[in-house]
């Protein structure tokens, strides 16, 4: 019980509100499509460094909030979240003691396979959009990884 | 990490696993099959939007404070300037209406109804379009009124200049517009100048819409103006959409390729209109059943 209390809760459910306002607040085109997923990423941070203080509900329920804002099918995000989440957290001890280049590279794949399951879903729901575009955030967000990492790690005790 | 022999990390460590995510992947699964067959999450729908109202406030502040300081300081030259501006357009629509009633007045004599009928907007409200982003390669955006104002799905929003698109979804508080560029929207219209109908599709840009079923003989031209033609059910007939921009006719392909520039200011307005109309004006969106042709007569 003790281990427990010591997760971080606090930080990573006020890292997710404030990810999701990010991904939300309107930018110029041609930033907003370049934008990162910040919650897929922050999601990602937690399920590398602490996957025990959310568990796979931490990502369910964001995706679950990334459907309702988006207005995608309910369950959509949530799919692709907690399927990218479980992989992550099955290796994370592996990807912790990656340096933060590799993990870049981990999070670009994780992040592409993220897109690639909602394309898929978009597809099946009759809301196909093959734009080239989309693919464009998963390059994005591995760039600014090490930023996100960095921030991230600051907020916690290090573990 | 303390591993016996088996490879496999201890279990107490392990957060993710194997039957926990196959629980959470099926459930989301169960939320998308639900969703999408039937509308049986309406309602979980409805109170998800609601908590999320909070958060769309949240985002929006910063550039409603920006506008509520620019409107408070505004100069006086900027005040005088804006309000002969206004004084203008209101003087040159005073004009157009002028016209309007004595068309209408025409319109009834040879149509002999005994009244002209009123207008097929019955009533609107204006709504401000929050500055959220719901996803970027989509057309949509978020507005400030919802079904506690009487606002329903399918309903038509106009802005400056005409039709912007319809409603996607009502929230409480808060309503998910589809915009007429959005490239899952297609309006039905109609050409002003000769009446021809088809429809026109979204492309996920603010600026271009296409006709894409147009055939290379059809009588359209650069600068034609489509209105809506009431057909399918959702918009009234007679707002308009779109400007003819570009007409692009290949004598190999059977189908034109037409571009319209829609008329009204879809990124530029931050007010939109939500709009009521009268189910038994001629212009009322036909429904969809008085819309399907008839059957062919049995042969003898």
């Amino acid at each position: 019980m003790n281990a427990r209390a010591r997760e971080p809760r606090g930080p990573m459910l006020l890292s997710a509100l404030i990810a999701l306002i990010f991904q939300v607040v309107p930018l110029p085109d041609w930033l907003s499509i370049a934008r990162p997923a910040f919650l897929v990423l922050v999601v990602l941070y937690w399920s590398i460094v602490s996957p025990r203080a959310g568990g796979l509900l931490f990502p369910f329920a964001c995706g679950l909030a990334l459907d309702v804002f988006r207005g995608a099918v309910l369950g959509e995000h949530a799919l692709a979240l907690t399927l990218v989440a479980f992989l992550v957290m099955r290796f994370h001890l592996l990807i912790r003691a990656k340096p933060l280049f590799e993990q870049a590279l981990i999070v670009f794949a994780a992040l592409t396979l993220y897109e690639f399951v909602v394309w898929c879903i978009d597809g099946w729901t009759g809301h196909t959009l093959n734009s080239a575009l989309r693919w464009l955030h998963p390059v994005t967000g591995g760039l600014i990884w090490p930023v996100v990492f960095g921030v991230l790690s600051r907020t916690h005790r290090p573990r | 990490m303390v591993t016996f022999g088996s490879g496999r990390p201890v279990p107490s460590r392990v957060a993710a696993t194997g039957p926990r995510f196959t629980f959470y992947a099926a459930l989301a699964i169960v939320l998308m099959f639900l969703d999408q067959r039937g509308n049986w999450l309406e309602y979980a729908r409805y109170g998800l939007s609601a908590a999320a109202y909070p958060v769309q406030l949240a985002v929006n502040s910063p550039s409603a404070a920006w506008r509520w300081v620019r409107g408070n300081f505004a100069t006086r030259e900027r005040l005088t300037a804006e309000n002969t501006a206004l004084r203008e357009a209101n003087k040159a629509l005073e004009l157009r209406a002028l016209r309007t009633e004595s068309l209408e007045a025409e319109n009834a004599q040879l149509r002999e109804l005994t009244a002209a009928m009123p207008d097929v907007a019955e009533r609107w409200i204006v709504a401000e379009v929050l500055a959220i982003e719901l996803t970027t390669l989509r057309q949509r955006v978020v507005v400030n009124k919802g079904a506690a104002d009487g606002v329903f799905k399918g309903q038509s929003v106009l802005a400056r200049g005409g039709l912007i698109g319809q409603v996607m979804r009502a929230g409480p508080w808060s309503a998910e517009i589809i915009l007429i560029s959005d490239p899952e929207h297609a309006v039905p219209v109609q050409v002003l100048r000769s009446g021809l109908r088809t429809i026109a599709v979204g492309q996920g840009n603010t600026g271009v819409m296409t006709l894409p079923y147009l055939p290379v003989n059809s009588d359209i031209k650069v600068d034609d103006v489509l209105v809506t033609s009431g057909l399918g059910g959702v918009f009234p007939a007679g707002y308009p959409v779109a400007r003819v921009i570009d007409v692009g006719r290949d004598p190999g392909q059977p189908l034109a390729l037409v571009h319209a520039e829609p008329l009204a200011a879809i990124d530029r307005d931050r007010e939109v209109m939500l709009v009521w109309f009268r189910a038994d004006h001629p212009a009322a969106p036909a429904a969809p059943s008085t819309v399907v042709p008839a059957p062919p007569e049995a042969s003898p």
